[in-house]
């Protein structure tokens, strides 16, 4: 449930990773970001019938993160993966000099316990306080908001602009919070921008 | 499609880019790493008839150096809410001022004074959210309209709330002293002297607390923050000041040459002046 005005529908899959010898590091097939909510799936029942996604963590000759893999998959499922959305860098490959060289280790899994966590943290606040409304009030409640937030989400400014996503924000409660996110890495004051022309053909589709 | 300078902002928040390259670097420059600042400490507090009392001691540690002598670990919540903070400075600092402007946000839109449970639940959700990661273990102590409250946070966000409570490194020590002089309803001289002894006990028995004691005082009338409230006995006498006055140093000799100065060029502009 991430937000990218103007895209409508994009579905994205990704196939089997394997590694140099061979061995399924993991399996994530059939495994789609829906850029728009996706109402009904969110709130029918779904059964567990894909196979557990086991990981597993070659330890190479220097120790390198260990980390407890057990939620990892109720983490990584319905989620914003590790790599985000898209790749950072130009051409649609990781770009060496900003991220680091890629592998699929780093692409797949957290390098930090807090950092699945901390990516989804608003959207999966989003996903249980619906589904608490829908238990109480019925299916009307969160479909009159979810209606009122894809409003919201769309008022924005230039696509190179950062916006403050005020009335997002009022409707989210999070105007009357302060939190981490207000004071770490504020998109207002980032230290890059877009180019203008590009960001907007981008978002126009004329790219 | 080839895209080339499209941007995407990184999100707002913590940013875990360079965790992985952090991890590999771990092994490496063990000796070198600066360890952060921890207020391996002494914190304690007391309900007592007409409020509660807070205690702590002043010394904040980095491993074995003693990095502030004088160090504030009693921060200011709310008016009528205050907080003692042990574990790593840094994260008890912006922790408590993160929770006291949410609390103001609160009271400036509603009109009332916030009450300590709400400080505890703001607390609490935000320690469990970041999983023990943020290093502060706190214990609030308030009064508002429905009594006189006292509760401790731990990092990962448990909450626990008794008549009397020790935190920090020390607090085997001051929990001896307070299990053995509490009496509910006590006076407030009697209260300020157990909690002072209780830190006391913790600056002795435990290197990491030591030098003053501060002591925070929160009645329905008002609050009183005495630091400190108890000086350390064992005082260094350094200066502070390390200038010298004139006439420490012998002159021996003394010459004095005159250096003279040649006009080389003289050039004059004229200002406009209307």
């Amino acid at each position: 449930m991430v937000v990218l005005k103007g895209y409508g529908m994009l579905r994205h899959s990704r196939t089997i990773m394997r590694t140099a010898h061979g061995r399924i590091i993991q399996r994530a097939s059939k495994y789609r970001i829906v850029h728009d909510v996706d109402l009904y799936r969110m709130f029918r029942i779904e059964n567990a019938t894909q196979p557990d996604v086991r990981v597993f963590r070659t330890e190479s000759a220097r120790d390198g993160i260990t980390m407890n893999s057990r939620g990892l998959r109720s983490q990584l499922k319905d989620s914003v993966p590790v790599a985000g959305l898209c790749p950072q860098g130009a051409y649609g490959i990781q770009d060496c000099l900003r991220s680091g060289f890629s592998s699929v280790k780093n692409e797949l899994l957290p390098s930090h316990p807090l950092e699945l966590s901390e990516k989804n943290f608003q959207p999966n606040k989003d996903k249980m306080n619906f589904s608490t409304l829908r238990n109480i009030q019925g299916l009307h409640a969160p479909l009159k908001l979810q209606m009122e937030y894809r409003a919201a989400r769309q008022i924005q400014r230039l696509p190179f602009l950062p916006s403050s996503n005020l009335a997002l924000d009022t409707l989210r409660g999070n105007d009357e919070s302060i939190g981490f996110e207000d004071i770490l890495c504020d998109p207002a004051q980032s230290e890059m921008m877009g180019e203008p022309h590009l960001m907007v053909e981008y978002n126009l589709g004329l790219l | 499609m080839a895209l080339s300078n499209v941007l995407h902002a990184p999100a707002a928040g913590f940013n875990f880019d360079h965790a992985a390259r952090n991890a590999e670097l771990e092994g490496l420059f063990d000796a070198q790493i600066p360890k952060p600042v921890k207020t391996g400490t002494t914190i304690a507090g007391v309900v007592f008839k007409d409020g509660v009392v807070l205690g702590a001691d002043t010394r904040a540690t980095s491993s074995e150096i003693v990095a502030d002598k004088m160090c504030s670990k009693i921060h200011y919540i709310a008016p009528n809410i205050y907080c003692c903070g042990a574990g790593t400075a840094a994260d008890t600092e912006k922790t408590t001022e993160l929770l006291s402007s949410n609390l103001t946000i609160f009271s400036l839109n509603s009109g009332r004074n916030p009450r300590v449970v709400m400080a505890v639940n703001i607390l609490q959700e935000m320690l469990y959210r970041y999983h023990g990661q943020i290093g502060a273990s706190l214990i609030l102590g308030g009064v508002d309209c429905t009594g006189n409250h006292l509760y401790t946070v731990g990092p990962y966000g448990s909450v626990n709330t008794m008549p009397y409570l020790a935190m920090g490194s020390g607090d085997l020590a001051a929990l001896g002293i307070l299990e053995d002089g509490y009496k509910p309803d006590l006076e407030l001289d009697k209260a300020k002297e157990l909690v002072r002894a209780a830190i006391h006990a913790g600056v002795m028995n435990d290197l990491a607390s030591g030098n003053n004691i501060d002591i925070c005082v929160l009645t329905r009338e008002g609050v009183d923050h005495i630091r400190p409230y108890q000086v350390s006995q064992y005082k260094d006498k350094r200066k502070t000041k390390y200038k010298y006055g004139a006439g420490t140093t012998a002159v021996l000799t003394e010459k004095v040459v005159p250096v003279k100065l040649e006009v080389v060029e003289e050039t004059v502009q004229r200002m406009d002046t209307a």
